[in-house]
């Protein structure tokens, strides 16, 4: 086929968009990637959380979440004046599909979204009585399905309420961090769909991460600190009623 | 539902068969603890119930470890716990300690105790019955004297290593819910102690109640001064585990941290009849008055027998209502202490009422079994003398 210089022109910028779209689907290839080199995290930041819940169903569709379980979900809480102990909190659905216009006027309305900790002292995998939950060199607590043997003491001793039983695995389950999706170069499917930019995978092992000038900059805190399990899970605007 | 639980916590983890277990677990450790008081530290009096207690121990040993494999999500993977145990996970630890007290404690003892009986036994016996005697005696047949008396101090060297190894046992059920520190209402190093001292007083019932039930059966004279004693036993073990129940309850109530307004709360609705009504005034209060009026006015033998009667089976539903308030309440509010959940017991499901039930019986079938093939009574189908060295 000849093409004269101005198809070839014309064609450039349509394929260099085009070349974008690859890159932005075909993620690096596992092989590059050295545990030893990342320490996955993330942020999650509750002035920018809007409960439109698109994380909650990015997480379903991505990692085959079954219906009624949640590997991540978005709570609503609304608290009066100085009543933090008593926060009134709903999740109807895991927030998959958003929430209801509030009817509450006055006090304090946010959202909070939650997922699995991924915490260094874990409780989870200390109680494991396999070791079919572990943790990876790079940070992230997994679970091993072909070998965990379902006896649920996991799901009792995680403090956040992050694991579930999977009714058909059989099995603990719980959020990878899109484990097969970071591993690739790629981010989070609840990151990557975010709207606001509410959550942010972190590398804190990456000097060059924002997450650094972040933690420095602001008031950040995780959850249940005084249960030391060494989330890394960190939340920008925490309210002290969040439980 | 109620308040706010978060959205996984909905659905109960650990069901009916997970109150079923350290029950079981219990009675096997309290007989095993009752029987020990005989062999190590010449308690005369319980003498009569040593060897029903000891088989009592082991049928529901046999029995306690079935609800968990029922339980489990991958059951046909239960053994990797034993080949591939994390070190860290108080569960993979309690595997052994079961192994440990069924191979090396309670087998060996009750072989040790019955070893002359088995050998007359299969003399006495012809065709199936005797290869069935032969094959429990390992081949040792030798019943002169001096075998008889190194089985005799084999024997209490297993029962002084058994008696700690029955306080590990349950010590250790309790400590797979004390050391949750999710969850505050099993969190507490007060539960492996409260467990073990449970663990006793069920035990200890238990032991009183069978030994009673096979005389009526056996149409035997119970011999009161060992009613007596046992009841004076489970009397004081039960005071123990009273004050250790009450001083945790006493903690919570003082320091009233965190998490205690959502457990009051659920101490006054969910768990009103299990905990209040039948754990504390039906299962502990009562027979604890019963047993006290014993111990301080002089009745007759037979309203006695009654009272240890009701007071014993009390006992049993008052340690099962405990276990059930552990398991099921720790579980019915959120860890976020802002709602609870109600638990609905299922009848004919792999986790319902039903397969409970069936385990609850079927450690009286293999009680049954093994005293028709080991007679706990001395002299009994054995054409022999009371055996003098248990």
């Amino acid at each position: 086929m000849n093409l004269t210089r101005r198809q070839v022109l014309l064609l450039l910028p349509a394929a260099a968009a085009a070349w974008e779209f690859v890159k932005a689907g075909t993620p690096d290839q596992a092989p590059n990637y050295n545990m030893d080199e990342h320490w996955w995290g993330m942020l999650l930041d509750i002035t920018k959380c809007i409960g439109c819940g698109s994380c909650v169903r990015a997480c379903a569709t991505e990692n085959d979440v079954p219906d009624g379980y949640f590997r991540t979900w978005v709570e609503q809480y609304h608290r009066e004046d100085w009543h933090i102990e008593a926060p009134v909190v709903s999740s109807p659905d895991g927030g998959k599909n958003g929430f209801p216009p509030g009817k509450v006027a006055g006090g304090k309305n946010f959202f909070v979204p939650k997922m699995c900790n991924h915490c260094v002292d874990s409780p989870c995998t200390q109680v494991c009585p396999v070791g079919a939950t572990y943790h990876t060199a790079d940070g992230v607590v997994l679970v091993d399905y072909e070998y965990c043997l379902g006896c649920r003491y996991c799901i009792q001793a995680c403090p956040y309420g992050c694991r579930f039983f999977h009714p058909t695995k059989h099995t603990a389950d719980k959020c990878t961090l899109c484990y097969h999706r970071i591993s690739k170069g790629l981010t989070t499917a609840c990151c990557e769909n975010c709207p606001t930019g509410a959550r942010q995978l972190a590398d804190l092992k990456n000097p060059k991460d924002p997450i650094h000038e972040f933690l420095k900059t602001h008031t950040v805190q995780v959850l249940k600190p005084h249960l030391a399990t060494g989330s890394k899970m960190f939340y920008n605007g925490l309210d002290g009623s969040v439980r | 539902m109620e308040g706010f639980m978060y959205p996984n916590e909905v659905e109960l983890q650990w069901s009916v068969l997970i109150v079923l277990y350290p029950f079981l677990t219990g009675l096997v450790a309290g007989a095993f603890i009752l029987a020990s008081l005989e062999r190590v530290f010449r308690v005369e009096e319980v003498k009569p119930t040593y060897r029903l207690a000891l088989l009592t121990a082991l049928a529901f040993l046999i029995v306690a470890p079935m609800p968990l494999q029922l339980h489990l999500g991958h059951p046909e993977r239960s053994l990797e716990m034993y080949l591939t145990p994390h070190r860290a996970s108080a569960m993979a630890m309690f595997g052994f300690v079961y192994m440990w007290y069924l191979m090396a404690v309670l087998l060996l003892e009750i072989w040790l105790d019955y070893r002359r009986d088995i050998v007359l036994m299969a003399q006495a016996s012809t065709g199936a019955k005797r290869l069935l005697y032969k094959l429990l005696s390992l081949g040792s047949d030798n019943i002169s004297e001096g075998a008889l008396r190194v089985d005799d101090r084999a024997g209490w060297i297993i029962t002084l290593i058994g008696i700690p190894s029955a306080f590990m046992l349950h010590g250790y059920v309790g400590f797979i819910f004390g050391s949750v520190k999710a969850n505050p209402w099993w969190s507490t190093p007060l539960m492996p102690v409260v467990f073990l001292f449970s663990a006793m007083v069920s035990g200890i019932a238990l032991v009183l109640l069978m030994y009673m039930v096979t005389s009526l059966l056996r149409r035997a004279p119970i011999d009161m001064r060992c009613l007596d004693t046992i009841a004076k036993y489970l009397f004081y073990t039960f005071v123990i585990d009273f004050t250790m129940e009450m001083l945790d309850l006493i903690h919570r109530i003082y320091e009233a941290d965190e998490s205690f307004r959502s457990l009051d709360f659920m101490v006054h609705t969910r768990l009103f009849l299990s905990q209040i009504v039948l754990q504390i005034f039906v299962g502990t209060l009562a027979p604890l008055a019963l047993l006290a009026l014993t111990q301080l006015m002089k009745f007759p033998e037979i309203v006695r027998k009654r009272m240890y009667a009701v007071a014993a089976t009390l006992t049993i539903i008052g340690i099962f209502a405990m276990r059930w308030n552990v398991v099921i309440g720790g579980q019915l509010f959120s860890k976020s202490f802002l709602g609870y959940t109600t638990y609905k017991l299922e009848f004919i499901t792999r986790e319902g009422l039903l397969p409970a039930i069936v385990l609850m019986i079927l450690p009286f079938f293999i009680l049954y079994v093994l005293i028709k093939v080991l007679p706990p009574w001395h002299g009994e189908n054995t054409g022999a003398t009371p055996a003098e060295t248990d």
